[in-house]
């Protein structure tokens, strides 16, 4: 994973509530056997009409969207199914950071886990954000602030693991191998086997 | 030692390393499930650092969310009706379990099905196990008093690599319910009305456990509705205390201890159940005899009324853009829309007991014209089990499908969907935009509710079918 400390991009905004991950990535999209690729899956039947043109109604696909890396989207953001493509879609398009006023539990440890930062802000930020598209908003990891435009600084809550993680682009998988020993420890010493 | 709850006791006998202020805890896994959507990019990853999967003996792999649902005994045949994508995923899940010596339940294989039926069914979920798989669904597993959820694919990759996963301890949500259930109203309902009470984020950063008397009343497919919809709520986790209902459908199951393993087992299982005095972070209580047959009427589970009542109103924009959606106006009930569909199948109501119910409505009966009826068993087990009690004959009767099993058009990836703007009526778990097929429209509903709307072609309240 690769590190990151502080995105600064215009937002844009979807202002809708509990968008699943259905909508981020529909199922049809899950036959692919790779990661590569799934931004042009992104939010797929809110993007294009019936013959794949694209729905010039849609916000993706209004010029002012080009090129912003942070999402803000309504409550709930990211409820439903596991599918981890959901953040691989999000940063393979090119967005960062998402900004809401809840992250779905499942989608939120997908997103820390490749380098999509979820961001949790106050309902009075929040309708902000909601109210002002295309805003230039800086996401500091270190911080753990998002900067608004007119100075002012947003704590959002963020695991220090997750954060030491993103900072640094840590690979979990290489901090779990490292545990190998105390793993087949507890493998031993239990009082029941699976 | 404080009163813990079922939730903790599961919690504190997997915990390798504890969590502290830096780190998340070292979690151990007891079971992995497996199936061809969201590993393949974990074997990848497996395959380019050298690694090897830790606990082969702890990992299961089936095939089911891109599996078409009509008869594949061979790749070939695989060939000949699948979507290219699909079959090619099903053949790089077939390599990636040969390559890493993973058990699978392929085509050839009698206990194949959808990933949260065939656990059960097997007796591999058991009390007490940590269960997970890259799929929400894996909380239908708490209805043993497992802890079970889901993971993605990048976690798929730490469980095959180090069988642990990095993990928070989550905070703990009680819904009682109480009262007996009346006739006609099922678990589906249940589970619905309780999304519709604490909403699609109401559980989020919670374990949810099922309590009171009417939960102890329920089988142990019942159960597993309702655990299996916990995610739609928002929790990653439910979980409901083991008891002898529990015990009872183990017992003699193939993967299950067996004899005098099975009555240790049963000891140990049976200290599961929350202590008296146990803390929730959170408690709700529900009144089940006070429910009716549920339906959805907007575009997330928590969008749901009892049957016969009208569509609520709200001038939030994200509910008038369901309600566009759906086709549907505030203040006007679900009963009586015209139905296209009736899809009966999914992790959530597709075993014996909700065939059986589907079955019991729609004997005497026909589909209505103009109506497509599917029903996928959860598995082969299940589908044999029906065959052998004549269930697939009152269905192909009545004029509906009777297909193989898999997820089917719970999730539309392999040719069963749902047209644009048609109306279904589904007992699976989501009604999102889409979910069945582009522009489709999900009505969730309980099993008997999906039957008495096949036969009426319409939305109809399967208590008027009861009573009959």
């Amino acid at each position: 994973m690769e590190k990151v400390t502080v995105i600064t991009s215009r937002t844009v905004v979807i202002n809708q509530a509990d968008v699943d991950t259905d909508q981020i990535v529909p199922a049809r999209f899950l036959t692919t056997t790779t990661r590569v690729g799934l931004g042009k899956a992104l939010f797929a039947d809110w993007r294009y009409d019936k013959t794949g043109a694209p729905r010039p109604d849609f916000v993706l696909n209004t010029p002012a969207a080009a090129g912003c890396q942070v999402l803000v989207a309504g409550n709930n953001f990211g409820c439903g199914s596991s599918r981890e493509h959901a953040p691989w879609a999000l940063l393979d398009y090119g967005i960062r950071a998402v900004i809401s006023t809840g992250i779905a539990d499942i989608f939120r440890g997908n997103s820390l886990k490749n380098g999509l930062v979820p961001v949790i802000v106050d309902a009075a930020t929040h309708a902000w954000l909601i109210a002002n598209p295309g805003a230039e908003v800086t996401v500091d990891v270190e911080q753990r602030h998002v900067k608004l435009p007119d100075g002012r600084t947003v704590e959002f809550p963020i695991d220090g693991f997750a954060r030491y993680c993103l900072l640094n682009g840590v690979d979990q998988l290489g901090f779990l191998l490292n545990q190998s020993d105390a793993i087949t420890r507890f493998e031993q010493g239990r009082a029941w086997q699976p | 030692m404080a009163p813990r709850s079922l939730f903790e006791k599961v919690w504190d006998d997997h915990v390798v390393v504890p969590e502290s202020a830096d780190n998340p805890a070292v979690f151990y896994i007891d079971l992995h499930l497996t199936h061809e959507v969201t590993s393949p990019e974990a074997f990848t990853v497996l395959r380019s650092r050298g690694l090897k999967v830790r606990r082969p003996d702890l990992t299961l792999a089936t095939l089911d969310h891109s599996t078409p649902t009509v008869p594949v005994r061979t790749l070939k045949d695989l060939d000949l009706v699948s979507e290219p994508a699909a079959a090619a995923q099903i053949k790089v899940m077939i390599d990636n379990c040969r390559e890493f010596g993973v058990k699978l339940y392929g085509f050839d294989a009698v206990e194949r099905g959808i990933v949260h039926v065939i656990g059960p069914e097997l007796g591999i979920t058991q009390p007490g196990k940590t269960i997970v798989c890259g799929d929400s669904h894996t909380s239908t597993h708490g209805a043993f008093g497992a802890l079970g959820f889901g993971i993605g694919t990048t976690e798929v990759g730490h469980v095959l690599a180090t069988q642990c996963l990095l993990q928070r301890k989550p905070k703990t949500l009680a819904i009682n319910c109480e009262g007996a259930l009346p006739a006609g109203v099922t678990a589906k309902d249940i589970i619905l009305a309780i999304i519709g009470k604490i909403g699609v984020g109401g559980g989020t950063g919670h374990v949810i456990e099922y309590r009171g008397s009417a939960i102890r009343a329920l089988s142990m497919e019942e159960r597993m509705t309702i655990c299996n919809m916990s995610i739609e709520a928002g929790a990653r986790a439910g979980m409901v205390a083991p008891d002898d209902t529990t015990f009872e459908y183990l017992a003699g199951r193939p993967l299950a201890p067996q004899g005098a393993a099975f009555d240790a087992a049963v000891a140990r299982w049976r200290r599961l159940p929350s202590d008296p005095g146990a803390r929730f972070d959170r408690e709700v209580d529900i009144d089940v005899s006070a429910l009716t047959p549920m339906v959805t009427f907007g575009t997330n589970p928590g969008m749901v009324v009892p049957i016969g009542q009208p569509v609520p109103a709200d001038g939030d924009v994200s509910f008038r853009k369901a309600l566009a959606y759906m086709g549907v106006e505030a203040g006007k009930p679900m009963l009586g829309r015209e139905v296209n569909v009736v899809f009966v199948g999914s992790c959530t109501n597709s075993r014996l007991s909700d065939l059986r119910a589907a079955a019991s409505v729609l004997k005497g009966h026909k589909v209505a014209a103009g109506v497509r009826m599917l029903v996928v068993p959860g598995s082969e087990q299940v589908k044999r089990a029906a065959e052998a009690e004549g269930l697939h004959q009152v269905f192909q009767a009545a004029g509906a499908e009777w297909r193989e099993a898999g997820c089917s058009m719970c999730l539309g990836m392999n040719g069963d969907v749902t047209g644009a703007g048609q109306l279904c009526v589904s007992t699976s778990n989501r009604n999102f935009e889409g979910r069945q097929g582009i522009g489709a429209r999900t009505v969730l509903a309980s099993p008997l509710t999906a039957a008495a709307s096949a036969i009426a072609g319409r939305i109809a309240d399967p208590r008027q079918y009861l009573a009959a």
